[in-house]
């Protein structure tokens, strides 16, 4: 059974998420484990079964970025099948803040300032791409064609390579 | 004589009491959910507390509580305090307990731990299960019933195989254990907080042993976790330690004894040491004052020397709070409300540090020592079905992740995640006709296996010879409402269940528990058998006594004479069983004379309801 189908909900990328988080509790007063702790071993386990599909169906859901990322994965389209697309003037920035990181992780606090202005830039750019993919999204919920689907992979590589070069710059400045 | 007792039989039996406990590192309590709340069982002397202590006797017995703690004193090689610290740890992660706690460790050591009590040897949740077997008898006692379902409660931040060991202990001492709640999860059910609707509330449970916060949001009766973090190594026992250390030094320089190697001394120590602490709660000075051998050491501690000394204990709370926050993804701000539990946050600079970090003044009504014990209790009640407008959703607080290609974790279910909650893997062969898949289990944050903690591999067995890669296994690990870990593996392309074996990292196999269950069971049922026998001659005293004195009354002679004689030969009958061992025979006694006094408890009603009526006195 898929998440959608879980909540009662219409297979779309746009999603009203406090309506979901409606559903989720209606659903969880009903099927979690706690209301069948007498019952039978067959409808304790059936409990912890449903209850495990609620929560792991409103953790995929919940969030745009991992919803998009369950949408893909229901058409065959999984994220890590394809590498992130980026110009060669962002292959020289990435480059240059990994010698900076090095340069940090080695004890050189000069390198901070340049570290948290490419953290700046990176987060910006990062952000920069949810608008376009909440665009995305409407448009698949209207055309349900696998062409935006693929557009809509390609975003999210992008996305995640910045984001990994966000998480990263902040541990090294955190630490 | 069951007389103005109307009988409803057997088919309104009530359903089986489910008890909350809180099983903690210092102390112990029961509590249980009636219709005026969650109350804490006492036992025959009205103490409330158990303290987590249990020995043997002079005579070779088990004792627990307050009987043991004194064992402490007297032969500490006989007694175990702090047994928690070592619930479903291995012989590695406990050397630094080890140098602080007079954890004595017997041979055969690696799989399970085992400490020597005496000249027994137990695993920890054997220990623990004597200090929950105290518990039910309390509840038992209370109840004039026995009691075989518990909800028990465990720091947030546990892992599975501590989660396991105390399960484990619940078992061995005959409880079924319905849930393992959280501590702060359960505090904040207690605290009723749900009467705000709506609203953000971390909890911060500083106890013994261990230290937990918990950040929840309150939406109409459900409390629903969004993070948790701990540390299951922080508590006041380190205050304890330090002190005693520096008092250690100190008592060296004075009397040219080192106490360090001396058990009594140092628990004698140890006691003076926490008396002062408890009182620097309340004053700005406390005496340490120990009196040993003939000696005596007294050293007044400021509560601003106090104060400096602990502050680095404190503020070792106060990283896992700000990660928690974060992880939560609230604000200080956002944060409606405070919970304090824990005996620990009776200490002033506690409650001044987590005041300046949340910026709000903590709750502290409800006795910190025993606000847990209430949320469990009402935690059963939830799951008797008496409490009905309530719902915990709490998070796992660890990730669980498995082995990959060169010592990696790659993870599967993170933390904080709500539970029950699942991930399902594909695993195939690497060579042409391979048997067997090991996948090894881990939990923890860090990138290394070696980083993380080890909790089980798990043996894929059986599978057909077939050429590599081809092979398909579905394996699909589910963290259930406990925070426990269960996999299972389907071949993916028959749809078969798939075999596996599961090879514990730490903690006792199945089998091991069932063992301890069969040998702690036939001492059980001498128990229980004695507690049946007590209870039928109590209602025996009961039915003679109402009947001797009905056969003073003017009604035993309105009736007839062979029912008199039936009535005196049931009385007889039971006075012969009386001293019997076979409580069934006792208790067939007893319903053979209700039953032949039936008519006169008619007879006996019939006058009262007529006296009633006219309004005058019988």
């Amino acid at each position: 059974m898929d998440y959608f189908s879980v909540f009662g909900l219409e297979p779309h990328l746009s999603i009203d998420v406090e309506d979901l988080q409606a559903r989720f509790y209606k659903l969880s007063r009903e099927y979690h484990p706690d209301r069948f702790a007498r019952a039978s071993a067959d409808e304790q386990q059936k409990a912890l079964e449903t209850t495990s599909m609620l929560n792991d169906g409103l953790r995929a859901l919940k969030d745009p970025v991992r919803r998009a990322e369950y949408m893909l994965m229901r058409h065959g389209l999984e994220t890590a099948q394809e590498k992130a697309d980026v110009s060669p003037a962002m292959l020289e920035e990435v480059f240059e803040l990994n010698e900076k990181l090095e340069e940090l992780k080695g004890g050189d606090v000069s390198a901070r300032p340049e570290i948290e202005a490419a953290l700046a830039h990176f987060t910006e750019l990062r952000d920069g791409l949810d608008g376009e993919l909440t665009g995305l999204f409407a448009e698949y919920d209207w055309t349900k064609r696998e062409d935006v689907l693929k557009r809509i992979r390609r975003l999210l590589n992008r996305r995640r390579y910045f984001e990994n070069l966000v998480n990263e710059a902040s541990k090294t400045l955190k630490a | 004589m069951g007389t103005f007792q109307i009988d409803f039989g057997e088919s309104a039996k009530a359903p089986e009491r489910v008890i909350g406990i809180d099983l903690g590192t210092t102390n112990s309590l029961v509590a249980f959910m009636d219709l005026t709340g969650p109350r804490i069982l006492t036992d025959e002397d009205g103490n409330r507390i158990v303290p987590s202590v249990a020995g043997v006797s002079d005579s070779g017995d088990f004792v627990v509580g307050n009987a043991a703690r004194d064992l402490l004193l007297t032969h500490p090689e006989r007694a175990i305090y702090s047994v928690k610290r070592l619930m479903g740890r291995g012989i590695a992660d406990v050397a630094d307990e080890l140098k602080l706690f007079p954890f004595r460790l017997a041979q055969g050591s690696e799989q399970v731990l085992r400490v020597k009590l005496g000249e027994k040897i137990l695993t920890p949740p054997e220990v623990s299960a004597l200090i929950l077997k105290r518990l039910k008898q309390i509840a038992e006692e209370h109840f004039g019933e026995p009691v075989t379902q518990a909800v028990i409660t465990v720091p947030a931040y546990f892992n599975d195989a501590q989660r396991q060991a105390t399960k484990d202990a619940g078992r061995i001492a005959g409880l079924e254990v319905l849930r393992l709640v959280n501590e702060p999860t359960a505090a904040a059910l207690a605290y009723g907080l749900d009467k705000r609707q709506n609203g953000t509330i971390a909890v911060y449970d500083f106890g013994g042993g261990t230290f937990d916060i918990s950040i929840l949001k309150l939406h109409d009766g459900i409390f629903e976790v969004l993070a948790t973090n701990g540390d299951t190594h922080l508590g006041g026992d380190d205050i304890d330690n330090l002190l005693i250390q520096i008092a250690i030094e100190d008592i060296e320089s004075e009397w040219k004894v080192n106490l360090a190697g001396d058990a009594e001394g140092v628990q004698l120590l140890r006691r003076a040491v926490i008396a002062a602490k408890e009182q620097l709660s309340f004053v700005p000075a406390a005496t340490i004052d120990l009196a040993y051998k003939g000696k005596t050491y007294q050293r007044e501690v400021t509560r601003e020397l106090f104060d400096r000394l602990i502050t680095p204990i404190v503020n070792r709370s106060l990283e896992p709070c700000r990660e928690c926050i974060a992880d939560a993804k609230v604000t200080v701000q956002e944060i409606d409300e405070v919970v304090m539990v824990g005996g620990s946050t009776r200490i002033p600079l506690v409650r001044s540090a987590v005041e300046a970090l949340f910026r709000s003044v903590p709750h502290t009504e409800l006795n910190p020592d025993e606000v847990v014990a209430l949320g469990a209790a009402v935690q059963a009640g939830i799951l008797a079905g008496s409490v009905e407008d309530k719902l915990l959703l709490d998070v796992t607080p660890l990730s669980l992740g498995i082995e990959t290609m060169g010592g990696l974790v790659s993870k599967l279910i993170h933390r904080n995640s709500t539970i029950p909650a699942s991930a399902t893997e594909q695993f195939t062969t690497a060579v042409e006709g391979q048997r067997n898949v090991l996948i090894h289990v881990v939990q923890g944050e860090r990138e290394m296996v070696k980083d993380c903690r080890s909790l089980a591999r798990f043996d894929l067995k059986d599978i057909a010879p077939m050429p590599a890669g081809l092979a398909r296994i579905d394996v699909r690990f589910l963290v259930d409402a406990n925070g426990i870990l269960q996999v299972t593996a389907r071949d993916a392309r028959t749809g078969k269940e798939q075999s596996i074996e599961v090879k514990p990292s730490y903690g006792l196999t199945d089998e091991q528990v069932e063992a301890m269950i069969d040998e702690s069971f036939a001492k059980a049922d001498e128990d229980l058998k004695e507690r049946q026998v007590r209870e039928a001659r109590n209602e025996a005293d009961q039915i003679v006594r109402a009947t001797e004195k009905a056969k003073q009354e003017d009604h035993f002679f309105e009736l007839a004479e062979e029912e008199r004689a039936a009535i005196n030969r049931a009385l007889t009958e039971l006075l012969v069983v009386y001293h019997s061992d076979d409580y069934l025979l006792i208790r067939d006694k007893i319903e053979a004379l209700n039953n032949a006094t039936m008519h006169l408890a008619e007879i006996r009603m019939n006058t009262a309801v007529r006296s009633a009526l006219k309004g005058t006195k019988i």
